[in-house]
């Protein structure tokens, strides 16, 4: 386009080609932002959107994902009245709850005071045992879990072996002499024990994050509200409850969400543990290992897509009351 | 009873502190050999064929089994072959998503549009919502385009990760200048250009972050690969450790090696960049 001459006869004709240039431009600009977000539109739009409009359609039918899309039956509410009806979906609800209870509670108990310890130190040390603390949350869960079911084992295992020695050790046999009844213990075999087992593990891997959380809180509170509370003769005890459990509120309000949604979501550690759903299953089993067993094992999508609209209402239930009762004083000013 | 002299309540009082020195110190440490055990105690195993094993007794002494194991490894699984898989899968996963991510919090950082604040909300929505719900349709999905047991549909979905844009759209309000972006303009770069070689060198420490963020997930991911990856060329490495759960006389020794080898990247990283690897994984929760 050559736009520096300036002879009349052309001049209509460069008028439209500038108009039509324009025009492409604005086209251009006014959707810009649009073709920057088209990965997450298209994106999110198949894997999100559509899934979950897919999802209340499936749930009102029959269908078998082997046999293909042509043997999709619709019948109605019947995929709810079954699963609701399930003993088993009520089961793995209740094992869902107990672990995350059995496993949450803990996380935030130890991870607090340990917290407030290390706070105390230098920045180096601080740094070494944080990074120590934090090593498991970085480490798959598969293996985690892996090297946490051959420690469970029953004849190998290093639990039941350091309880052994307990049991047979000279000083220690008069107060742990009584678990040669119950040896060995079968820990992710036994269904009474699968749910304690389980729940250590996920402890285990979550509490150096709850950690590192609540020691990044602490650090927010300065140094001089403490010492005001020294010479006000606040003992440490008390400047642990009056000064730095109040001000983590928001802190403990955001890890214990976490740790809400991610316990309801428990599948890996149980999948493993319970050596794929083979053993004590009635107790070990999670609300998302009995969705996947109902859709990949029994090929029962509606079912399972049933199961995910329950799973999703008690999780919104949950979460919604959690806010109800703690959110705006967990949240504090903000 | 007899007061006590000043001296003497010094003393007391430094005895006092010794004792509280002392006790912090051995519940911070138990602590540490509480969290580092289990990993010592695979690469102990890992040395130790069934017979050592399953002998009674603590047995805390090193096996000469390592190399043996390391051959009943690979008899049993294709474990290099998972290693890779679970390698590419992580590093495209991660790679695309630092192109997606930041193109789409660039925009939401810099342009006013319309419907702008419908997707900050679908975002928002979609981040509470629990991945197992989405995982039958994603499966269909899946199943219906044509990317069943393909490596591209283990990583696609997650290439668009909300908490990602949402950092980088922090990290553009927070580490760009107006101004900047303004010069540009003005300059008649394109909005692209200004992305791509304005915004993008600013955002380094923000994409770091994010990159660290999606490598851990993408590496530990084991539920999606368990639905999509059937033949085991494709496995990756978490579900390939899995599946020889299920095999009789499992050869514990070889598998712990599997396991230790498999956290031992991530491990290694994690040494060497632990104040990055921490702050990055915690970012969601901790604001600085």
């Amino acid at each position: 386009m050559t736009t520096t001459e300036m002879t009349d006869p052309t001049t209509a004709q460069e008028n439209a080609q500038r108009d039509k240039s324009d025009r492409q431009r604005t086209f251009w600009h006014k959707t810009t932002p649009y073709w920057f977000m088209s990965p997450y539109i298209i994106i999110f739009g198949t894997f999100g959107i559509f899934p979950v409009l897919f999802m209340i359609y499936l749930s009102f039918h029959t269908w078998n994902p082997v046999a293909g899309l042509g043997t999709m039956e619709y019948v109605g509410l019947e995929n709810y009245a079954l699963s609701l009806t399930d003993p088993t979906l009520w089961q793995t609800l209740w094992n869902t709850f107990l672990m995350a209870l059995y496993s949450g509670i803990p996380q935030h108990l130890v991870a607090l005071p340990l917290a407030y310890l290390l706070v105390q130190l230098g920045k180096r040390a601080r740094h070494w045992l944080t990074t120590a603390y934090f090593l498991p949350y970085v480490t798959s869960t598969i293996a985690i879990s892996m090297i946490f079911f051959v420690m469970f084992s029953k004849e190998s295992g290093i639990i039941n072996q350091a309880l052994t020695g307990l049991a047979n050790g000279s000083l220690t046999g008069w107060a742990f002499g009584w678990l040669h009844d119950v040896m060995p213990l079968g820990w992710v075999q036994e269904n009474s024990l699968i749910r304690y087992s389980v729940s250590f593990v996920v402890f285990w891997k979550y509490v150096g994050f709850n950690i590192v959380i609540y020691t990044a809180g602490l650090a927010t509170i300065s140094d001089e509200l403490y010492e005001a509370a020294i010479i006000d003769g606040a003992n440490s005890w008390q400047r642990f409850t009056r000064i730095a459990l109040p001000l983590l509120r928001p802190f403990i309000f955001f890890a214990v969400t976490l740790t809400i949604i991610g316990n309801m979501n428990l599948f890996d550690e149980p999948y493993v543990l319970t050596r794929g759903l083979q053993q004590a299953s009635t107790n070990g089993m999670t609300i998302s290992n009995y969705l996947y067993r109902v859709a990949w094992e029994w090929l029962d999508m509606g079912s399972a897509a049933a199961i995910s609209w329950i799973l999703f209402m008690v999780i919104g239930l949950f979460t919604g009351l959690y806010f109800w009762f703690f959110g705006r004083r967990g949240l504090g000013g903000e | 009873m007899k007061a006590l002299t000043p001296v003497q309540k010094e003393n007391l009082d430094g005895m006092f502190r010794m004792l509280g020195k002392a006790l912090l110190w051995t519940a911070l440490l138990t602590a540490v050999v509480f969290t580092v055990f289990p990993f010592l105690w695979s690469l102990l195993m890992a040395t130790h064929d069934r017979t050592t094993m399953f002998s009674s007794g603590l047995n805390l002494t090193l096996g000469d089994q390592l190399v043996a194991n390391y051959h009943r490894l690979l008899d049993i699984m294709d474990f290099w072959v998972g290693m890779f898989n679970s390698f590419s899968v992580a590093l495209l996963g991660t790679l695309t998503s630092l192109l997606f991510c930041s193109m789409c919090g660039y925009a939401l950082a810099v342009f006013e549009f319309r419907g702008r604040k419908v997707l900050f909300g679908m975002m928002i929505c979609s981040m509470m919502l629990p991945p197992i719900l989405t995982l039958i349709p994603y499966y269909m999905v899946i199943n219906a385009i044509g990317l069943s047991n393909t490596h591209l549909a283990v990583w696609l979905p997650f290439s668009i990760n909300p908490f990602g844009i949402f950092l980088i759209r922090q990290y553009v309000v927070a580490s760009v200048p107006k101004d900047l972006l303004e010069a540009a303009k003005l300059d008649g770069a394109s909005a692209f250009r200004t992305y791509w070689s304005v915004v993008l060198p600013l955002l380094r420490p923000g994409l770091a972050t994010l990159a660290i963020v999606q490598f851990v997930f993408l590496w530990n991911n084991f539920l999606q690969p368990l639905v999509v990856l059937t033949s085991s060329d494709k496995m990756v490495i978490t579900q390939m450790l899995r599946s020889v759960q299920g095999v009789p006389n499992t050869p514990w020794g070889a598998l712990m090696l599997g396991t230790f080898i498999s956290i031992l990247p991530l491990v290694l990283i994690y040494m060497a960049a632990s104040k990055q690897m921490i702050s990055g994984l915690t970012s969601g929760a901790v604001k600085n």
